[in-house]
């Protein structure tokens, strides 16, 4: 059942077995947004992107990419998304240049010859043009995250998955990288959905986001950063999304 | 499927093909596809069909078109673009490349230098550590050290109980094959019941800690170098550090006496069952009775022999600790690190034994025990 979406979550459950670290999830995330997902520690957040991406199986429920399920995109060979894994997850024995090649060789992408064409391409895009034959052990953190971007983006996929794009990164490459998620989206008309506790993140990029509940188990609320800050039911929610206005008022010189 | 450049008046014109750029056009020049050196103009003009759906290839080779015109030119004017590619472009040219870096070119005489050098800090920080724990032995056994009583005995039932089982068939095994060909042998000679005296001495003085070291190498030394590497990567050696507790008087001094005076208690355990699996092999094949078999390997093996062995296996089981911590401490801080540091801790305890060893046999030669 294809509803246009670029992602389809129905009804799901979501857990390692046993009680379900929540439940009842349901949202359909639309092509060319940027979503977010929230909460508290230990609410699930990294769960149910591992669930999306297929690591884990949903406790019930399923989930479609452009309305079709993750095995049957499988199926016919890659998958429907690239992932930015929270330490970058680079193959420490390749170049930066192969680890965004090997995706394209393991999957016969385009042609062997044009393969590091466009792994440069893509490692221009995150700007790391020139660094294409160096490890990824000589690169800094964000320089690993960008690189992981643009391997993530080997495949040309309709959905890019960040999990926590901005852990380890200070305020500054933090905010770049953020800026180059944007201006990959604006540029791939790619969909984005991140996993991320960064409310400065938050505000700056997510179109939507939802906020996952760890002690009540399930999602409290769906909807712009900026308008449930201000609306929102939950005061969980609302103390959350107005943190970065705490910080603002004790600090007013950094915001 | 090829795209065309022509010059119009003060521009360059590239005409885009209907189907978009064939992927193998990016791995060929572009001078082979029309961009020849004095062509370069201020503005770029890309002409593509309404039908035109660009694909990430199109993107690539104008990205290399525009890179190589941003090097002729000084600004670049790119037009025609849809929107959505225009960002794209624009954020390939934002940061210019980098110079690539050059690999120092290989050259074998500053390699072997290197790994030589390599050699000689590594032994001098193995030395170092050695120092480290030798003076932290009278605190150890004041009762002063600093270590968890706890770690000790898992330490004693990791090194102790579990390594029981692989030593005693390993030694078992080994009195039996030295047996069976000293039986095979000495029988032509009518000196049949000299195979006790073959087990028993090489059993006793040579190889049964040998043995016993190799093993515990693989098991124990190999798990200490895990473990702390892992400690390492973990940042719990730092952590350690800033209480003022020094790795080495934690983890390396309680590892090292543990397994110091546990190798002597392997080595009589094994030189049993080496001389258990002699006796086994050589009275069925020789006809001896189990009686005259152990009355010569009583004759045969002596005191000093025992002592040597004894001595020797609680030096061996010094080496493969202090080994095994020294790989751990110097482990890269990455999972990898782990690894290498646990392969390396292995090799170099096995090099080791079998290095002193030989310092032992010259010793008792010079000796003459």
């Amino acid at each position: 059942m294809d509803t246009g979406a670029a992602i389809s979550i129905d009804d799901v459950d979501i857990g390692y077995g046993g009680a379900p670290v929540q439940s009842g999830i349901c949202v359909e995330i639309e092509r060319g947004e940027i979503f977010a997902i929230v909460g508290d520690s230990g609410s699930g957040k990294s769960t149910l992107l591992k669930t999306m991406i297929g690591l884990i199986q949903p406790c019930r429920g399923a989930i479609r990419f452009a309305g079709k399920p993750l095995a049957e995109h499988m199926e016919r060979g890659a998958p429907p998304f690239g992932v930015l894994f929270q330490n970058g997850a680079l193959w420490t024995s390749m170049t930066v240049e192969e680890n965004v090649t090997l995706p394209m060789e393991l999957q016969r992408y385009s042609t062997s010859a044009a393969r590091p064409a466009l792994a440069r391409f893509k490692l221009a895009l995150v700007g790391l043009a020139g660094h294409e034959h160096q490890s990824p052990a000589s690169l800094s953190g964000g320089m690993r995250k960008r690189a992981a971007l643009a391997r993530a983006l080997a495949l040309d996929p309709g959905v890019l998955f960040l999990d926590e794009p901005s852990a380890g990164l200070d305020p500054l490459t933090s905010r770049r990288l953020d800026r180059l998620v944007t201006d990959l989206r604006d540029g791939l008309g790619i969909t984005v959905v991140l996993v991320t506790h960064e409310i400065e993140s938050l505000y700056s990029i997510a179109d939507r986001m939802l906020f996952l509940d760890g002690e009540a188990h399930r999602p409290v609320v769906l909807g712009a950063p900026a308008e449930l800050a201000k609306s929102a039911e939950s005061a969980k929610v609302r103390d959350f999304l107005r943190a970065r206005a705490a910080v603002g008022a004790l600090h007013p010189e950094a915001s | 499927m090829e795209p065309m450049f022509r010059i119009d008046g003060d521009e360059l014109v590239l005409a885009m093909p209907v189907e978009g750029v064939a992927a193998d056009c990016l791995a060929r020049p572009l001078s082979d596809l029309g961009l020849a050196p004095g062509t370069a103009r201020q503005v770029l003009r890309v002409e593509a069909p309404p039908t035109w759906r660009w694909t990430t290839t199109d993107a690539a080779f104008l990205a290399a078109v525009v890179g190589e015109l941003d090097g002729a030119t000084r600004v670049l004017d790119v037009r025609g673009v849809p929107k959505e590619l225009r960002s794209l472009l624009d954020l390939a040219r934002a940061r210019p490349a980098t110079v690539e870096p050059v690999g120092p070119r290989f050259d074998i005489r500053a390699r072997v230098g290197a790994l030589a050098l390599a050699a000689v800090a590594d032994a001098r920080l193995f030395i170092e550590l050695l120092g480290q724990v030798v003076l932290l032995l009278p605190r150890y056994a004041a009762g002063r050290a600093r270590i968890r009583r706890a770690d000790i005995s898992e330490m004693l039932a990791d090194c102790g109980h579990r390594a029981l089982p692989i030593v005693a068939i390993v030694n078992l095994l080994m009195g039996g094959i030295l047996a069976f060909v000293g039986a095979v042998e000495l029988e032509d000679f009518g000196a049949g019941i000299y195979v006790a005296n073959l087990v028993g001495i090489a059993s006793v003085r040579e190889l049964t800690p040998i043995l016993i070291a190799i093993v515990l190498a693989g098991r124990t030394g190999a798990s200490f170098a895990a473990t702390i590497a892992t400690m390492q990567g973990n940042e719990e050696i730092d952590a350690l550090t800033t209480l003022g507790v020094p790795a080495e008087e934690f983890l390396v001094l309680p590892r090292v006496v543990t397994l110091s005076l546990l190798m002597p208690l392997f080595f009589l355990y094994g030189s049993a069952f080496s001389l258990a699996g002699g006796l086994l092999v050589a009275t069925p094949i020789l006809g001896i009775s189990p009686i005259a078999y152990l009355k010569q390997t009583q004759d045969a093996i002596g005191g000093p022999n025992f002592a040597i062995g004894a001595l020797k296996a609680l030096v061996f089981g010094a080496v493969v600790a202090l080994i095994g911590c020294h790989q751990g401490l110097r482990a890269s801080r990455s999972a990898a690190g782990v690894g290498a540091a646990t392969t390396s801790a292995v090799v170099d305890s096995i090099i080791a034994v079998i290095a002193l060893d030989a310092v032992f046999a010259v010793c008792a030669h010079a000796l003459h025990i």
